[in-house]
């Protein structure tokens, strides 16, 4: 048997919104790095990626649809990367 | 061949646990990037200003649109719509083609000015310039070959598909696959504004 269980169809429509979603963050990041803020022109293009990266973890790859085990497992490979980002920067910036 | 067994969940938490290296390695360098644009921050936006701002974003505008032809083609081949996934998978491939070709461009216009690693003219630039640089190639050119590799994993899909191995009882092949090139989109979101958009 090679049927598969999960029966969820995410529609076409979904898709096209999320992906126009992500055009108009791409106008933002894109505008907003022309002003100068100093240095938080960097947190804004951070923040802006993030929210990209998550519309495209959650409804392209299908992660909103997801069960606990992939869920919690992402949850655990972000801290992890986290943890290496904060360590390393605990060290470089109060060195 | 009904009693083959697929383990359809296994198969793609396996995939994610190969994505989750993936998201650590390329955070590897983001976190170097990190640390020598604290190091050298009016270099790098020197350095970053020499990027074209019109590539990074056709390329974005190329992946994202990608990204969305192979998300839908699941919901096509799920639906029984056989044609429309494989008219959307030529969609994924020919996008990797053209952010390949941009890429090519690019980068040739960056060696014809003298800008490749260890090139007589970056050594007589300032050393954030020439880290920036180093980190430039390494992380786009760790990027190329994902989107090599995923247009290649994506054209042996659609091989499968056409053939009917894959289909909408049985489609984790390109479940898996569409993972992958979703990663490549997602690795990009964050390098355009780091390296193309500096100020």
């Amino acid at each position: 048997m090679a049927e598969q269980e999960h029966g969820h169809i995410v529609g076409y429509s979904t898709f096209v919104a999320v992906w126009l979603a992500l055009l108009v963050l791409t106008a933002i990041t894109v505008a907003v790095s022309r002003i100068h803020l100093g240095p938080l022109n960097i947190w804004v293009a951070l923040g802006i990626a993030s929210v990209k990266s998550g519309l495209v973890i959650a409804f392209f790859m299908h992660m909103k649809y997801e069960g606990r085990l992939l869920r919690l497992s992402l949850f655990a490979a972000l801290v992890t990367l986290a943890i290496f980002i904060g360590f390393t920067f605990f060290d470089v910036l109060y060195r | 061949m009904s009693e083959v067994h697929k383990d359809y969940a296994g198969a793609k938490f396996g995939m994610w646990l190969f994505l989750f290296t993936e998201l650590l390695l390329f955070g590897g360098l983001f976190i170097l990037y990190g640390v020598y644009l604290h190091r050298y921050p009016e270099e790098f936006v020197k350095a970053g200003g020499e990027l074209n701002v019109v590539f990074g974003a056709v390329n974005t505008l190329v992946l994202l649109t990608s990204s969305l032809a192979v998300a839908m083609s699941i919901t096509a081949l799920q639906k029984g719509n056989r044609r429309l996934t494989l008219v959307l998978l030529a969609v994924t491939i020919a996008s990797a083609l053209i952010f390949l070709v941009n890429k090519y461009f690019e980068w040739s216009a960056k060696i014809h000015h003298g800008l490749y690693p260890d090139s007589p003219h970056l050594k007589e630039l300032a050393p954030g310039e020439s880290v920036f640089f180093g980190l430039y190639y390494v992380t786009t050119g760790l990027h190329g070959l994902h989107v090599v590799i995923g247009g290649a994993l994506l054209a042996w899909v659609f091989v499968q598909v056409r053939s009917g191995r894959v289909h909408a009882e049985d489609f984790v092949a390109l479940e898996n696959s569409g993972l992958y090139w979703h990663l490549v989109d997602l690795i990009w979101i964050f390098i355009f504004p780091l390296y193309y958009l500096i100020l």
